[in-house]
């Protein structure tokens, strides 16, 4: 894993700066607002069952963080204190694997809160896990699935051999607990290569078709998600020598529609350990947000009213139709 | 010019219209309607384009075409299988003529 400095100052070496491309698009050319914080995403851990080229968080089974109890305690109180937080959205890692997963979900719950898990739903497949999938079932938990591909090629070469069979027989668990039609289950589907994704539509009918005339599972929704030019991805393309292609790439699809709806104009981004940051990917370049930084000294009114902090990794969600961990920003 | 086929050239395709553009308007108008989904997905026309592409040796259309089918959701084992029907559409074609050569030897040979 290459460290969040080194991934900083490639990204600052690269011949854009995306806070100066968006200025002309905002009001009064400002710096980037939040609109309001809707969403609280909790990383409650590093730790994974899978170890995936593309994660952008660098998790993997030899990844030992993982949020505590006392910061968990520390989130469920802000989220407590604001109404207009109304989904809590749960990843990792495989968020599964924090032995206080359930804990989380039902308080979340009973304060009356959305709860969203990102899951790779191989760990649904794991000794230990499997009663999970029905513990969400029953608390209304909408599964947000990790699901590169609708066939075996794309899905094993991105995420590792036995994946896609795994995958499938979790989501046939899922189907046959009411999830894809009385509860939502959506998918969530990444690039495996250098290129944007196709529209969501599309691709939603191709894996519909696909996963339902093969396997018979039935999903919600597919999101769709630029890859964003960091950690193991960035790896890659420097391996590669294709970073600047690919950047040139996502500046040339910048699209400024997509200003409006960024993701981290409603929601923060929590770590495991309890600080703040703008989004996923400001986490793992450490980039934590001001002046309050930390779930302990939680301030709705400070978190509103902050500038985010943009680079050119941000390039990534705003490249066509935009990405966010809800997938397109504009159809 | 270094080469007959710059891959930047592809880039400047609708340059074409610079002269008799309502032609070429028509053209890409045409063009974009037929790649729209309809009776075939996208998905699927791609792999056409991606076959014809082939048979008429378009290295920018193949380019372009590989990667059209890789965001619309095909895989290479997929895309090969259209490579395929097109050798092996190039092939009868070209062995069907053989018919003709044999009917010519039928007609000479006493």
């Amino acid at each position: 894993m290459m460290p969040p400095h080194d991934q900083l100052e490639l990204l600052a070496a690269l011949p854009h700066s995306f806070e100066e491309f968006i200025r002309p698009h905002l009001p009064m050319a400002s710096a980037l607002k939040p609109c309001a914080l809707t969403t609280l995403q909790l990383n409650i851990g590093k730790r994974c069952n899978q170890s995936c080229r593309h994660c952008h968080v660098g998790s993997s089974p030899v990844r030992t963080e993982t949020m505590s109890r006392e910061i968990m305690d520390a989130c469920l109180q802000a989220i407590d204190g604001v109404d207009e937080i109304k989904t809590v959205d749960i990843t990792g890692g495989a968020p599964e694997m924090n032995d206080n997963f359930s804990y989380l979900v039902k308080t979340c719950k009973n304060l009356g809160k959305h709860v969203i898990d990102r899951c790779n739903l191989t760990i649904l497949e794991e000794p230990g896990y499997g009663h999970l999938a029905a513990f969400m079932a029953e608390q209304g938990v909408e599964i947000m699935a990790s699901l590169p591909y609708f066939r075996k090629s794309y899905t094993d070469r991105q995420r590792g051999a036995g994946v896609f069979d795994k995958s499938i027989r979790a989501l046939q668990k899922l189907n046959g607990l009411g999830y894809g039609t009385t509860l939502p289950l959506n998918l969530i589907y990444n690039p495996s290569g250098m290129y944007l994704s196709s529209s969501q539509q599309q691709l939603e009918c191709e894996f519909r078709n696909n996963l339902k005339q093969t396997y018979g599972i039935d999903f919600n929704h597919l999101y769709c998600i630029n890859n964003l030019p960091l950690d193991g991805f960035l790896q890659a393309l420097l391996a590669l020598n294709k970073l600047t292609p690919y950047m040139d790439m996502l500046k040339n699809a910048f699209n400024p529609c997509t200003l409006p709806g960024l993701m981290c104009r409603y929601q923060l981004s929590v770590s495991y350990d309890g600080y703040l940051y703008d989004c996923d990917f400001n986490q793992m370049l450490g980039l934590k947000i001001l002046p309050s930084s930390h779930i302990r000294g939680f301030s709705y009114d400070q978190i509103v009213n902050r500038t985010i902090t943009t680079m050119n990794h941000c390039f990534g969600c705003t490249a066509g139709s935009g990405s966010s961990c809800g997938g397109e920003l504009v159809t | 010019m270094k080469s007959y086929y710059e891959p930047d050239d592809l880039q400047k395709f609708s340059t074409i219209t610079r002269v008799n553009k309502p032609l070429g308007d028509k053209y890409f108008s045409y063009y974009n309607s037929v790649m729209k989904a309809g009776a075939l997905s996208e998905r699927e026309k791609a792999l056409i384009a991606l076959a014809v592409a082939h048979a008429l040796r378009c290295p920018y259309c193949i380019d372009a075409y590989t990667l059209t089918c890789i965001e619309k959701g095909s895989d290479e084992e997929q895309m090969n299988e259209a490579v395929h029907v097109a050798a092996a559409m190039a092939a009868g074609i070209t062995l069907v003529h053989g018919v003709q050569m044999m009917n010519k030897i039928d007609d000479t040979i006493i």
